[in-house]
């Protein structure tokens, strides 16, 4: 997956800047920043839900058109995990199986219980999916949207506000479906600790563009840019 | 699990299904009802309809001519109106003045009388304005106008050939009947806008006068027990009914052959020995007085 | 006085029921387009659809009227006093009200679910049925009120259907004709059979509020 060029503006001001990006099959990419300088937006151009002023955005080589209904094919093989995932009224096992209704596949049952036992959630297939903590929710949120084998996977700070218990099961889930399905992941966090455990690759956004995007132990060892080098030690980045 | 998930699978198509149903049932009811040939619309008022004898009567008219017959119940105004704009096919109404102004203006092939009821003057057991004992009905109006400052009328005023029958009495008894209506924030004169029965209802809360027919009055005698008849027996009173098939000229749509047989059948000898024989509580409501 | 009873039980029911379903058929698809889509006016519209709540029984009978006596546009279809006139007649009632409670309840998880499905992989109908299916809750009230408001109705059946016997007499025409006549306990009874009905049919709905339909 591969975004180039990308441009984006809200209300006149310039989020994201002739900013390019790619990932490849089986590639954990980490992108950290300072908070407010357009990870999320970024993540929801990749999706399709927003769509760039200038720039493509690419999937396996076909570039998206971001029209919701000529780009289906395409969003249905990526999933985005949001930090506070709506869970919709019904039964956990519901809501993990609502995208396998979606696109009317077969075996609905296997599917959900794999997807479940991988967060530790099958005992808690028949509860409200309102009823949830925060932690379980998100594990739930992860089942759905991993449940139809998504090729891309984009992870918008999606353990913020966890406990350690939920955030090491979520973890070694992300870790487990990139291994396992060769998928490429994207995911937008400020917790650089949380990049430096999973990741297999870093990029700094920082000021609307990519600053530097190399595999992570280059980043946080030798960084080559003075500002990824002070935004890695904590310092401010201005 | 999965066999429960597939019947809730169907419910948004099962809604779809339903509705196309009603839809059809009701194209199909439509069909029906389109054919009016054998369908007799029937605008009588509030205070015929509530009497019963319609229900006595009209299932004779139904099983003799092989036909239906819908009796809609309204104010006189809006059941000639329905004449006016064709959608009724045969009238029978207590105004005779308008029921001759509307055969006059064309709507109304001819007006046959069919039967009377009484008016009375009804009010506190006690009489307080002395009615009872008037010469005539001139008389009792001119005593409940000068005893005004301690009684109260209770008025229809709905435009009813009940409420038109007061204003000619308050006009034959000398007075204008606007200015009366006019005294109305005085709260001796009420003019309430409603049914014969509500009419009779709130005088007897509160202690007032009313003009009503008889048959109502006698309907209604058990609820109205603070009520009791103080005038009547003028011919002033007398409360004429008319029947009037409605023409075809004005409206095609019209089933005025069915309008003429049913006023033909209303004052034939048979159905006037029905009417007169209708009774509640042991009492005759209405005379029958057809000539033909 | 039983079968009476029964039929106009029945007549009531069938009458309320179609008018509500046909016309949650169209408001209810309305109010979903109208709370999914911010467009230019929407807050006049909403004020407008609020206003029309408060239309009088009464008036829309004399405009339906109107509208199918022989005089007038429709009269050629012989509608008036009929269950169909009726039916129309509490359509024109209640469809503003379920628009506009579908419509608010549909705005305020619109947001949220629209993103939430179409991250999952929905198209524009599957993301729209969805949103319906979250609201459904606010939505069902909406055809619940509008039910209610269908079935209580008096003065425009009155009006168009005539309140004739066997014919086009339901619950409330009947309760005004037996007040009138001063058969207190009667109408009374009458009134009691309304408020059971509305209560079965609340009570049908309610499962659908809990239960939800699937995609």
């Amino acid at each position: 997956m591969r975004a180039e060029d990308i441009c984006k503006r809200f209300d006149g001001k310039k989020v994201l800047e002739e900013l390019s990006i790619s990932v490849s099959c089986g590639e954990l990419l980490a992108i950290i920043g300072p908070s407010g300088v357009g990870k999320t937006t970024l993540l929801r151009i990749l999706n399709g839900l927003l769509y760039p002023e200038d720039g493509d955005v690419y999937f396996k080589g076909e570039p998206l058109t971001f029209e919701d209904e000529k780009d289906l094919d395409k969003r249905r093989k990526m999933a985005l995990l949001s930090q506070k995932p709506y869970p919709f009224k019904d039964t956990v096992w519901e809501n993990v199986a609502y995208p396998l209704r979606l696109r009317s596949e077969e075996e609905i049952d296997d599917k959900v219980s794999d997807a479940l036992e991988h967060v530790s959630l099958l005992e808690m297939a028949d509860r409200r999916a309102g009823t949830l903590s925060s932690g379980e929710l998100q594990r739930m949120a992860f089942a759905r949207a991993t449940v139809f084998g998504p090729d891309v996977l984009l992870l918008d700070e999606f353990t913020a506000h966890l406990d350690p218990y939920n955030i090491s099961v979520l973890e070694d889930a992300v870790e487990w479906y990139v291994d396992s399905k060769g998928a490429a992941a994207v995911m937008v966090t400020h917790n650089l600790f949380q990049a430096k455990r999973i990741s297999h690759s870093t990029a700094l956004l920082f000021d609307g563009r990519i600053i530097e995007k190399d595999s992570t132990e280059k980043i946080f060892e030798y960084p080559e840019d003075e500002r990824t080098e002070a935004f890695v030690n904590g310092e401010m980045v201005f | 699990m999965v066999g429960i998930r597939k019947v809730q699978h169907r419910k948004f198509i099962t809604v779809l299904v339903v509705l196309a149903l009603i839809t059809a049932g009701l194209a199909a009811w439509w069909y029906i009802e389109s054919k009016r040939d054998d369908i007799l619309v029937l605008a009588t008022t509030t205070s015929t309809y509530d009497s019963g004898l319609l229900d006595e009567i009209v299932p004779d008219f139904e099983e003799t001519y092989g036909v239906r017959v819908k009796t809609i119940a309204m104010g006189t105004g809006q059941a000639l109106e329905l004449g006016r704009n064709g959608d009724a096919d045969v009238i029978l109404v207590h105004a005779p003045e308008r029921e001759e102004e509307f055969v006059e203006e064309g709507y109304g092939k001819y007006r046959y009388e069919v039967m009377y009821n009484e008016f009375v003057l009804v009010g506190p057991e006690d009489d307080p304005a002395g009615v009872r004992g008037s010469q005539d009905v001139s008389e009792a109006f001119n005593r409940l106008y000068e005893n005004r400052g301690s009684i109260t009328f209770c008025s229809r005023g709905d435009d009813s050939g009940t409420h038109i029958k007061e204003i000619e009495l308050w006009e034959d008894a000398g007075f204008d009947h606007d200015e009366i209506d006019s005294q109305a924030h005085s709260h001796w004169y009420k003019s309430l806008g409603q049914g014969m029965g509500d009419t009779l209802r709130t005088a007897n809360e509160l202690d007032g006068y009313a003009l009503t027919d008889e048959a109502t009055y006698i309907s209604l005698k058990e609820e109205v027990s603070g009520l009791d008849i103080h005038f009547s027996g003028d011919q002033e009173l007398f409360n004429q009914y008319g029947v009037i098939p409605v023409c075809e000229n004005m409206n095609p749509n019209v089933n005025n052959e069915l309008g003429e047989e049913f006023a033909s059948w209303i004052v034939s000898e048979e159905v006037q020995d029905m009417i007169d024989n209708y009774i509640i509580d042991g009492e005759k409501i209405f005379t029958a007085n057809a000539q033909i | 006085m039983a079968s009476d009873l029964l039929h106009v039980t029945v007549l009531s029911i069938f009458v309320s029921v179609s008018a509500t379903l046909l016309a949650s058929a169209m408001a209810v698809p309305l109010g979903t387009v109208m709370g999914l889509h911010k467009f230019r006016g929407r807050e006049v519209v909403k004020t407008f659809t609020y206003t029309l709540y408060g239309f009088p029984p009464v008036v829309a009978g004399l405009l339906i009227y109107l509208l199918l006596s022989q005089r007038g546009p429709l009269g050629s279809l012989n509608l008036l006093f009929t269950p169909a006139a009726m039916i129309l007649a509490q359509m024109v009632l209640v469809f503003p009200i379920i628009t506009g409670l579908t419509m608010s309840s549909v705005s305020q998880v619109a947001g949220e679910v629209k993103e939430t499905a179409m991250t999952l992989g929905a198209d524009r109908w599957q993301t729209a049925k969805t949103v319906l299916n979250e609201a459904r809750i606010g939505v069902i009230s909406a055809i619940m009120v509008g039910f209610g408001r269908a079935i209580a109705e008096v003065g425009a059946v009155l009006m168009v259907g005539g309140n004739i016997r066997w014919h086009t007499r339901v619950l409330t025409t009947a309760i005004v004709l037996e007040t009138r006549r001063g058969n207190f306990e009667y109408a009374l009874v009458l009134g009691a059979v309304l408020l059971t009905v509305a209560l079965i049919v609340f009570f049908v709905l309610k499962r659908y509020q809990d239960k939800g339909v699937k995609i």
